[in-house]
């Protein structure tokens, strides 16, 4: 009965050991993936870092500046000034100038903008 | 005797007990200690490393904050680079070394180089910082004893318009693993603590600028700056309602990443000087708007009230004159759109040496403008040494009393902000509503004067249809060589509000002696100077602040009908 008793004993902790010599092993590889990870994401920040700076660098204002004035003669653009801007109120509708019977003060956010007003559809039926 | 023997036997027994305890005792103590032993030797023999699972994975080299404008534009940020230097003591040629680095980097003299390499020293610095392309050169080179060291490099990719917002750093301390580098001018030092602090390196400093509205203020003011002959300019765009600084403009500039340059000459002509923030000149004209504001908020006059005004005006031995004839009698409107010096003095005179000083602290002109920028604090107006009631009416035509842009742009916005006090600020957000100084009445009255000056006075050409640019012109002389003024070296300053009906932006346009030759005579006036440099600068940066021109208001709205058959 004691010999069984220690028979098992001995077996529990080789059993333990053995567990915990691979439980120590697996932690140190888990370490060792970590580490190479850390040093992977900070590689990958780094690049990161790089390419945000690169990309502000090459979308300087004055580097844009300069190479629209060089490709000026493809690019064609002008600076945006306020005169091309305009209220979507302003444009008339497509409509046959039969139809339109007044023009109708608009409150825009900007003002009173006139519009014209054409006969309801209903009206043209008859 | 089993009397005697029972006694003894049971006192062995307990003895033998006691015995055994005592051993229980001395053994778990033992155990005890040989156990802290145990784990100080195990702490002591063993090297110390970081926790490799820690709560951060940020921690490593220092690292600088970055700068963006209001909209996320990174205005300064950091690039990892290299710094070389040498060990020269395992150097098996030294005069080689020298040679292949001379070819390598041509900037640096090559007998200084030597002295380096062939001297006692077993460190020696050689560049810093070092381009990918120079390392990789360097490193092809494979000469034993050169090294590299980490460091960062601070890049400025906004380049020319933004340099004196953003500053510049400098490196403090220098190390083979890391350099720290310090701010030594504008954002860069006066955020410095903040841009060091490692637990906000990754939260960026944001500022109220809009770097493309910058880049056009700047593209336009350079171009009016050349074709004005002026030798210097500045604009400053600031919006009413918060005092945020959208746009400040300084030219010259210069490339906050090239290497400085040394400047000879004057500290106010270096490229590096903010005339902006840091500039202080007499503003001219521009403050008789502030006065005209004063008076009518003292209640003395209203803008209807007429003030007499002769050619000219004498105090003691000194004449108050004007730049061009006037009416003998105006009103304070007219004073204003028409340019009144001698107007100006008498508004001035009304409300009082005591009040009127009163008013110029309230819009903050005896203090610096508290810009967020290392040098602005520094500037603090230059007031008249002893302040007399001539002090005060030359002042209130801009005339003794120097302050910089960003000090009339507050004063400006304050008037426009219904009259509650305007701070400057460079950061973006919101801020705590200002202290009132000027009433709403009054706010109102000197908008409608102030449309009056660009509808028929003397900011005519700044009228830019759709904004209702409103504003004051300012001539003011430079003080010549020989002391006195100077008539052909002015200081022509626009500063204007649009839109009037509901004020958005503070726009102030200077120019430092500008001439306009197009006409037959030269003129120097702001009228024809900075006037139509600032119109060209609402025109150009409205559609990037997303205003809309607004349209003249239909009063009447006739119902025509339209037959179509006609």
């Amino acid at each position: 009965m004691m010999r069984h008793g220690l028979a098992l004993l001995a077996l529990t902790i080789i059993a333990i050991a053995g567990w915990a010599y691979s439980v120590n092993y697996n932690t140190m590889t888990a370490f060792d993936r970590v580490r190479e990870l850390r040093g992977q994401i900070a590689e990958e920040r780094e690049a990161l870092q790089v390419l945000r700076v690169e990309w502000a660098w090459l979308n300087a204002p004055d580097r844009l500046q300069r190479l629209t004035e060089q490709f000026a003669s493809q690019l064609q653009l002008v600076p945006l000034v306020p005169d091309v801007l305009s209220h979507t109120a302003i444009v008339p509708f497509p409509e046959d100038p039969a139809t339109i019977v007044g023009i109708a003060p608009v409150i825009d956010r900007t003002g009173l903008i006139p519009v014209p007003v054409s006969r309801p559809a209903a009206w043209r039926a008859e | 005797m089993t009397d005697f023997a029972a006694p003894k036997n049971l006192r062995t027994g307990a003895g033998q007990r006691a015995d055994w305890r005592l051993m229980l005792l001395m053994g778990s103590f033992c155990l005890c200690y040989a156990a802290v032993v145990l784990n100080m030797g195990l702490l002591a023999a063993t090297d110390p490393t970081e926790p490799v699972i820690g709560d951060s994975a940020s921690k490593g080299r220092p690292v600088r904050g970055e700068i963006i404008d209001r909209d996320g534009n990174l205005l300064a940020a950091n690039l990892p680079a290299w710094s070389l230097y040498a060990h020269p003591h395992v150097m098996k040629d030294p005069i080689k070394v020298a040679n292949a680095l001379d070819r390598i980097f041509p900037d640096i003299d090559r007998e200084t180089l030597l002295k380096k390499l062939t001297g006692q020293r077993r460190f020696a610095w050689i560049k810093r910082p070092v381009t990918p392309r120079e390392r990789q050169l360097v490193h092809d080179l494979g000469f034993p004893g050169l090294h590299f060291g980490n460091r960062e490099i601070r890049i400025y990719p906004a380049g020319h318009s933004m340099a004196h917002i953003v500053g510049s750093v400098r490196a403090e301390r220098e190390d083979v693993r890391y350099t720290e580098l310090t701010g030594s001018a504008g954002i860069e030092k006066h955020f410095d603590a903040r841009l060091r602090d490692p637990e906000l390196a990754g939260q960026p400093v944001r500022l109220a600028l809009d770097l493309p509205v910058q880049q056009a203020v700047r593209a336009v003011l350079e171009d009016g700056m050349e074709r004005l002959t002026a030798k210097g300019a500045s604009a400053v765009l600031m919006k009413v309602r918060t005092g945020e600084v959208v746009s400040m403009v300084s030219l010259p500039d210069f490339d906050p990443n090239a290497k400085p340059v040394f400047f000879r000459g004057k500290a106010e002509d270096s490229p590096r000087f903010n005339r902006a923030a840091q500039g202080r000149y007499e503003l001219g004209s521009t403050f008789k708007v502030l006065t005209a504001a004063m008076a009518i908020e003292a209640g003395v006059v209203n803008a209807e009230t007429m003030i007499q005004t002769p050619s000219q005006l004498k105090y003691g031995r000194h004449r108050i004159g004007e730049s061009h004839r006037m009416p003998a009698q105006m009103s304070v409107e007219n004073i204003v759109v028409k340019s009144s010096n001698v107007g100006s003095a008498k508004l001035a005179m009304m409300i009082g040496t005591r009040r009127f000083k009163e008013y110029l602290e309230q819009l903050g002109m005896f203090d610096p403008s508290g810009l967020e920028l290392a040098e602005s604090a520094k500037a603090k107006p230059l007031l008249p040494p002893y302040w007399t009631d001539l002090s005060s009416m030359t002042i209130s035509f801009g005339h003794g009393l120097a302050a910089s842009p960003i000090h009339l742009a507050a004063a400006y916005a304050t008037l426009a902000n219904d009259g509650l006090r305007v701070r400057p600020t460079l950061l973006s957000g919101p801020q705590a509503p200002g202290e009132r100084v000027f009433s709403k009445e009054t706010s109102r009255e000197m908008l409608r004067i102030m449309r009056q000056v660009s509808v028929r006075g003397t900011a005519r050409r700044g009228d830019v249809p759709g904004f209702d640019i409103g504003g004051k012109t300012g001539t003011a002389e430079k003080i010549g060589a020989r002391g006195g003024y100077d008539r052909n070296r002015v200081i022509s300053t626009f500063a204007s509000v649009f839109p009037t009906s509901d004020p958005e932006y503070v726009l102030i346009v200077s120019l430092d002696e500008p001439t306009d030759r197009s006409g037959r005579k030269p003129v120097r006036t702001a009228g024809r100077t900075a006037v139509p440099v600032a119109a060209e600068i609402v025109r150009r940066v409205t559609p990037l602040l997303d205003m809309r021109p607004r349209l003249a208001p239909v009063t009447e709205a006739p119902l025509t009908l339209n037959t179509g058959a006609e």
